[in-house]
């Protein structure tokens, strides 16, 4: 099996979870990697101060659009304040495959835009 | 130059629809150390060419022996290493200007061709381009002849128009000529060739238009220079640009021609050392044409090396380039079309095009294919080609893209073509 292009990744890259338009949304926010082109928004709804509901909308790679279907899943129903913490380590444990250097940015693509609705801060997970 | 479709439904045996073996005629490779195969590796598939080329071992040898054995400042010293290093400086710049028919009077060496056309966008462009003038490009040029531009245009309050991309890829000489018809284009600025669709433009037919109608014309020849023969002074353009790097030469250096009666006119673009005639306490006046224009110490080292491409590249002659690409675009363009779901932007027929194919794969994204064929040794490019708004127009948000250089041979192409059907059992299409 490939190691980069496991089962699961292109699973979640032809079909991915949480993809479509949110109404009515209380946060958002839309990035660009200038590297590819490639674009992610992401809607989010909030209850009690957790992530009731979110979806990404826009069009990448398998490795950015197999990283936000995956992560979409563990965010619903987060606190808004550990989702604004998540750090780069988080999203690449969760995505389970060696992504290279190049690579990183697709991966870290969606929890960028998320921490950008949450917290403001538009700046690349570290 | 698309075969015979196969009938629907039926089966398609790969070597029945494999294109005849192509007349791809020089044998080069060996020039090149980066092909030596190293124990233990898989061969270097390299099809990035319209990115930078590789580097033969004369253009290496030439700048390591420079470095070694006449390494001095130009244009100062009187000791005979100094003469030794102008000789080989401004003897470099005489092969440059010859290899495209070119003064070399008017041949100035730049950083490459970004700087080339920012060159040009301040130092004519403030001078002669003001409010209610209009800047003409078109939607197939690179960020490089497009941002100088935008940023000219916003300054002087001038108009910024796009001649469009049809959709086989071309230029309309129909548009231009209305375009020129409205009078206020001060500057007309095209690529010789598409870093993305391939498109060979007409630009000896652009320049001259714009010529008849006042307009002063700039041809940006990155992807044309080191491809195919370029003789400037029949193009005609006002202007030429091109890059050493994608031309067997090595970064760092890019060249500009200019027509010699606009560039004595022109102020200079960065100004200090070496490009002046005298300064005083509060004033300067400036040297003669080539030097006007480099400021600082040159790019030495670098043009030495671009001097060898371009004596290499005579040798093998540039005809034969030209016949060798256009051959491999050719066998190329024709093996992509057994891939399924793969589609090829731009000009259709290798004899329009350079020797680039672009192209997405339904089911996989443009990174992902690089990704794919990248791990099976094959060298491509994925992404926007720093061409944003040529993407949007074709509806696509990035390609990937194919480019041959001169040491490239039809097993290269097959080993593209494999990785790609690799792919696509990848992602079990």
């Amino acid at each position: 099996m490939d190691d980069l292009y496991r089962d699961y990744i292109l699973e979640h890259y032809k079909r991915p979870h949480n993809f479509g338009e949110l109404e009515p949304y209380d946060l958002t926010a839309h990035e660009h990697n200038p590297l590819c082109g490639d674009e992610l928004g992401v809607q989010i709804k909030v209850q009690d101060g957790k992530i009731a509901d979110l979806k990404f909308q826009g069009h990448g790679c398998a490795i950015s659009q197999a990283s936000a279907s995956i992560a979409s899943e563990e965010l619903i129903g987060m606190d808004l304040d550990e989702a604004g913490r998540l750090g780069a380590d988080w999203m690449i444990d969760l995505l389970g495959i060696d992504v290279s250097p190049t690579r990183r940015k697709c991966a870290l693509l969606n929890l960028k835009v998320v921490r950008g609705a949450v917290t403001g801060d538009g700046d690349w997970p570290a | 130059m698309k075969g015979t479709p196969a009938p629907a439904g039926k089966e398609r045996s790969p070597t029945a629809t494999k294109p005849a073996p192509s007349t791809a005629s020089l044998d080069v490779k060996g020039h090149f150390p980066i092909f030596a195969v190293r124990e233990g590796e898989q061969p270097l598939v390299y099809l990035d060419s319209g990115s930078t080329s590789q580097k033969p071992k004369v253009v290496i040898d030439a700048l390591a022996e420079h470095l070694a054995k006449r390494n001095a400042n130009v244009h100062r010293g009187v000791y005979r290493l100094a003469q030794e290093a102008d000789a080989a400086y401004d003897g470099a710049r005489a092969k440059v200007a010859a290899f495209v028919g070119a003064d070399q009077a008017t041949t100035v060496f730049t950083k490459n061709v970004t700087e080339a056309i920012n060159l040009v966008a301040y130092a004519w462009g403030r001078a002669n381009v003001g409010r209610g003038d209009a800047v003409l490009i078109s939607q197939l040029e690179h960020h490089a002849n497009i941002v100088p531009w935008q940023v000219l245009c916003k300054e002087r309050s001038a108009e910024l128009r796009y001649l469009e991309v049809d959709e086989r890829g071309e230029l309309s000489l129909q548009q231009l000529d209305a375009e020129l018809a409205r009078g206020d284009i001060k500057i007309v600025a095209v690529a010789h060739v598409s870093n993305v669709l391939g498109t060979i433009v007409p630009v000896s037919e652009i320049a001259s238009r714009a010529r008849a109608a006042g307009a002063v014309s700039l041809v940006d020849g990155a992807q044309a220079v080191p491809h195919m023969p370029v003789d400037v002074d029949a193009i005609g353009a006002d202007f030429y640009v091109w890059t050493g790097h994608k031309a067997l030469g090595p970064t760092g250096i890019g060249v500009l021609h200019g027509r010699r009666k606009i560039m004595d006119e022109m102020e200079p673009f960065m100004t200090g050392g070496d490009m002046i005639a005298s300064v005083d306490f509060q004033s300067a006046t400036w040297n003669e044409l080539p030097y006007k224009f480099e400021a600082g110490t040159p790019p030495i080292a670098e043009a030495v090396g671009l001097g060898a491409a371009v004596d290499y590249l005579s040798e093998l002659g540039m005809a034969e380039v030209r016949a060798h690409e256009q051959a491999l675009t050719e066998y190329m363009l024709g093996r992509l079309a057994e891939v399924p779901g793969l589609r090829v932007v731009g000009p259709p027929e290798a004899d329009r095009r350079g020797g680039l194919a672009s192209f997405t794969i339904e089911g996989i994204h443009p990174h992902d294919v690089a990704e794919l064929a990248g791990r099976a040794g094959v060298c491509i490019r994925a992404g926007h080609h720093c061409a944003q708004p040529l993407m949007r127009c074709l509806g696509v948000g990035a390609t990937a893209r194919a480019s041959v250089g001169v040491y490239n041979e039809p097993p290269d192409v097959d080993a593209l073509v494999e990785a790609l059907l690799r792919g696509r059992e990848v992602f079990e299409l």
